[in-house]
């Protein structure tokens, strides 16, 4: 059967040039983008794996337009997602959200939660305050927080409070396409656990579609349906989840799996 | 037991302002000399505060009371002066994030012959070569004994962390959380080079993490902390295949399975508060 595509990425590049010293002239350039293309299927969960500086995070920060690109196009929905401007890009971006690795630094300190709720609904007029606070309570709940929490900082709550936070601000713009980059990283193993059944749970109940991004291919197996490995800015391999794990084609993929943790040959 | 070369019996660890509350509690645990020991738990359990409490690093707004015998010496009636002395000759530390433990503004080499002088005198041309050797050992090109922090990667950092710590030969090296801020492939070989490091020189090792899958790469022995309470220990095989504490198993079910097979089960605490009695 041939789902539908909600995401086409076709040949995305990405060059970042420095110059090698203060004084020096000559300039080293990395690809951190190097022709890759990727369909994102229409409710699935689609896995970006690599270890740093393999270009995951800018592949997903091009998808959005955080970065700009150098050549490719990216077809969301029917529109070109690289030359749409103004209303029609906002209106596309609310469709694309994301959720980010470190719930420390991505909720500012200084908002309360229901302020830190409010402005992506006041930024894109939906609903007036009314509708407005109904609509966060309801979120907030669904992610496990109570209506108390919408009044205090974010530093009275916990890392895992914190992304389930994270979590609730990019859902309330009922995004189709949600960007997980790395978004149980910085967590302990037990809130880990809690923040994947959340994320998976809420996927079944909104219909979401999820690029995540993690080196963590143990998580990957519980959450993807498809994976694409990444190194030095290309796309090393990519398939369903089940056979990549239990047929890897290329050296690199099946390196990565015999360094998984809990793997290692034991040396007894 | 002869063979225990560290033994903590009934360490307490607590603030200074309320004595009562307790961040350490009453910990018992004995280090198997040339094995490695995992301390396991969330954060918040007290894994490293034990760990610090063995080297008397703790904050000074927190105390202890209880023992801690390395090898029949109470560290903990020790002078600071006689502290320092075994303090990275005969029990050695490496933590979690190698940038910020290593000096941004001195070659590794320099540092690393730092960690060697503090205890040692050696002439300049022996150090040059013992620091070579250290180099050879922990895998970074001897070439690179004049660069500087910033211009190793986070694995090669840890490398040097690791070189700097078993420069005195240690009988006891304590690992908090070497891996966790490396990516899966430079983990698996840094794990590697510690787990023959420990056979080659019999070191000892305590080794705090709060990843399952690495303690059953690397553990001998396995103490899982909860609450500032070691609530199972004993060896990897019996903990992880056998847990008995209802806190072990609930932790062990949080552990994503290299296979897949298994639904990730987050801690139910009030469950488990009522299985802890």
């Amino acid at each position: 059967m041939q789902m539908e595509n909600l995401l086409e990425a076709k040949n995305l590049s990405k060059e970042y040039v420095k110059t090698a010293g203060f004084f020096s002239r000559t300039r080293t350039s990395i690809k951190a983008l190097d022709n890759i293309s990727i369909n994102i299927k229409k409710g699935i969960t689609l896995a970006v794996v690599g270890e740093s500086g393999s270009g995951k995070s800018t592949l997903a920060k091009s998808l959005i337009r955080l970065v700009e690109l150098d050549k490719g196009s990216i077809i969301f929905k029917e529109k070109n997602m690289r030359t749409i401007k103004g209303d029609d890009l906002k209106r596309t971006r609310k469709n694309i959200q994301m959720i980010f690795q470190d719930p420390y630094a991505s909720l500012n300190p200084r908002m309360k939660i229901i302020k830190i709720m409010e402005e992506p609904l006041q930024i894109h007029g939906i609903g007036n305050s009314a509708t407005q606070y109904a609509k966060i309570l309801c979120m907030i709940k669904r992610v496990g927080l109570v209506e108390a929490d919408l009044s205090k900082y974010p530093h009275q709550f916990s890392g895992g409070q914190r992304q389930r936070i994270g979590i609730a601000r990019a859902l309330i713009l009922e995004p189709e396409l949600v960007i997980c980059d790395e978004p149980v990283s910085a967590l302990d193993v037990s809130v880990q656990a809690q923040i994947v059944q959340l994320l998976k749970s809420l996927q079944k109940e909104f219909g979401l579609t999820y690029l995540f991004i993690t080196h963590d291919l143990r998580i990957v197996r519980h959450i993807a349906n498809e994976v694409i490995v990444m190194k030095d800015g290309k796309l090393i391999e990519k398939g369903k989840t089940d056979i990549i794990f239990r047929k890897p084609k290329t050296k690199y993929t099946k390196e990565l799996l015999a360094s998984i943790p809990g793997n290692l040959s034991k040396r007894k | 037991m002869k063979n225990n070369i560290l033994k903590i019996n009934n360490l307490n660890v607590f603030t200074n302002i309320n004595s009562r509350l307790k961040l350490v509690k009453n910990i018992s645990l004995n280090l198997k000399k040339g094995k490695t020991t995992c301390i396991v738990g969330e954060s918040g359990s007290g894994k490293s505060l034990t760990a610090l409490s063995i080297m008397q690093l703790l904050s000074s707004q927190l105390s202890m009371t209880g023992s801690i015998f390395f090898e029949g010496v109470n560290l903990l009636n020790l002078t600071k002066e006689e502290i320092r002395k075994r303090r990275g000759k005969d029990i050695a530390m490496i933590f979690q994030e190698p940038m910020t433990s290593l000096n941004p503004v001195l070659t590794i080499g320099y540092q690393i012959e730092e960690a060697i002088e503090v205890h040692e005198r050696l002439l300049k041309v022996e150090l040059k070569k013992r620091v070579e050797e250290l180099l050879n050992i922990v895998g970074i090109p001897t070439d690179r004994i004049n660069s500087y922090p910033d211009e190793l990667s986070g694995g090669q950092r840890q490398r040097v962390m690791i070189a700097m710590a078993i420069s005195c030969s240690p009988k006891l090296l304590i690992a908090d959380e070497p891996t966790t801020a490396l990516d899966v492939t430079v983990q698996a070989q840094i794990l590697k080079l510690l787990d023959n490091l420990k056979l080659k020189y019999q070191m000892t090792m305590l080794f705090i993490t709060h990843d399952f899958g690495v303690v059953n790469d690397i553990a001998d022995d396995v103490a899982v902390m909860f609450q500032g309470d070691i609530v199972e220990q004993g060896s990897v095989e019996s903990v992880l295949k056998n847990p008995k504490h209802p806190y072990t198993k609930a932790l062990l079910n949080c552990v994503p399975d290299s296979q897949g097979k298994n639904d990730l089960k987050p801690i139910d605490y009030s469950a488990l508060k009522k299985a802890m009695g």
